[in-house]
């Protein structure tokens, strides 16, 4: 039978591989892809631990998620595409300009 | 019996879908597979009885946000694959390894599952849309406001940032000629 660690293992592995993305990325696009496996596999753990609690505050937290998640992809595609039409990549490293 | 299968059969296909996101070098291909693997996650929510959860899911990021990607993708030259130094492998698996102590000692602290009280309990025989918004408007109706006003923050800020200058091509490279030619165009209207 499934229990409530079989959730929280895969989202602890999904979580795991979003974390990964993030470090090993250098495209910003990329990037935010990881950071958006990592939000999902977050809301797994919510909604699990909210089925086996048998409460409901674990989804609504879920739901503020998607929320953050859709307004933060607005507001960071817009900041990607001037980015684009400055720079003319996307690349992490062109963008290290402030040599110290 | 088939609650297990599903399981199974959603966590697999997600974990592959997922690595395929993150390790691939073609953006057309990573953006496919998170938007499958984010169709399986909302298969999970089913799973788990959390209904109202699992459409949000499937209309805001399958619809919404995956839509608002490959509109993004338009502006950004996606056939090529993508040429990127990434970090040395050591370095990702000094700090993967460290992240992954600390989950097992965060599943190895003890819990305290009897104190765990629910505060707003799941009704039986209530359809979890109803409940949800029941609790939604009472309990937690300024964290939505708030929420909507953050969404329409968002909302006006992409379309400043995204709008300005949008006449411009941005994946043909454009050389002098091509703007002289805009120019004359610009001045003939």
């Amino acid at each position: 039978m499934i229990g409530l660690s079989h959730y929280l293992i895969v989202s602890a592995i999904l979580f795991s591989i979003g974390l990964m993305g993030v470090l090993r990325r250098r495209n910003l696009l990329m990037l935010f892809f990881a950071t958006e496996v990592m939000l999902n596999a977050v809301n797994i753990a919510f909604a699990a631990i909210s089925h086996f609690y048998n409460d409901l505050t674990g989804q609504m937290f879920a739901f503020f998620i998607i929320a953050i998640a859709a307004s933060e992809v607005a507001v960071g595609l817009g900041i990607l595409i001037v980015l684009y039409k400055k720079q003319g990549s996307l690349d992490l490293d062109d963008l290290a300009s402030m040599r110290g | 019996m088939y609650e297990t299968i599903a399981f199974y059969l959603f966590s697999a296909l997600t974990i592959v879908l997922f690595l395929i996101t993150v390790m691939s070098k073609n953006v057309l291909y990573a953006m496919t597979a998170l938007a499958s693997g984010m169709v399986l996650i909302s298969g999970f929510f089913f799973i788990l009885g959390a209904d109202f959860l699992g459409v949000v899911q499937l209309i805001v990021y399958v619809g919404a946000v995956m839509a608002l990607y490959s509109f993004a993708m338009m502006f950004f030259d996606a056939t090529r694959d993508i040429k990127e130094k990434n970090t040395p492998a050591s370095l990702v698996f000094l700090l993967g390894g460290l992240s992954a102590l600390v989950l097992v000692l965060m599943f190895a602290a003890p819990i305290h599952s009897e104190a765990v009280q629910a505060l707003y309990p799941i009704h039986e025989g209530v359809g979890n849309a109803q409940d949800v918004g029941i609790v939604l408007f009472t309990k937690y109706l300024v964290p939505f406001e708030v929420a909507a006003v953050m969404l329409l923050v968002a909302m006006i800020a992409g379309i400043i940032l995204a709008g300005k200058k949008m006449d411009q091509s941005l994946t043909s490279d454009m050389d002098v000629d091509a703007e002289d030619e805009i120019l004359t165009q610009k001045d003939a209207k």
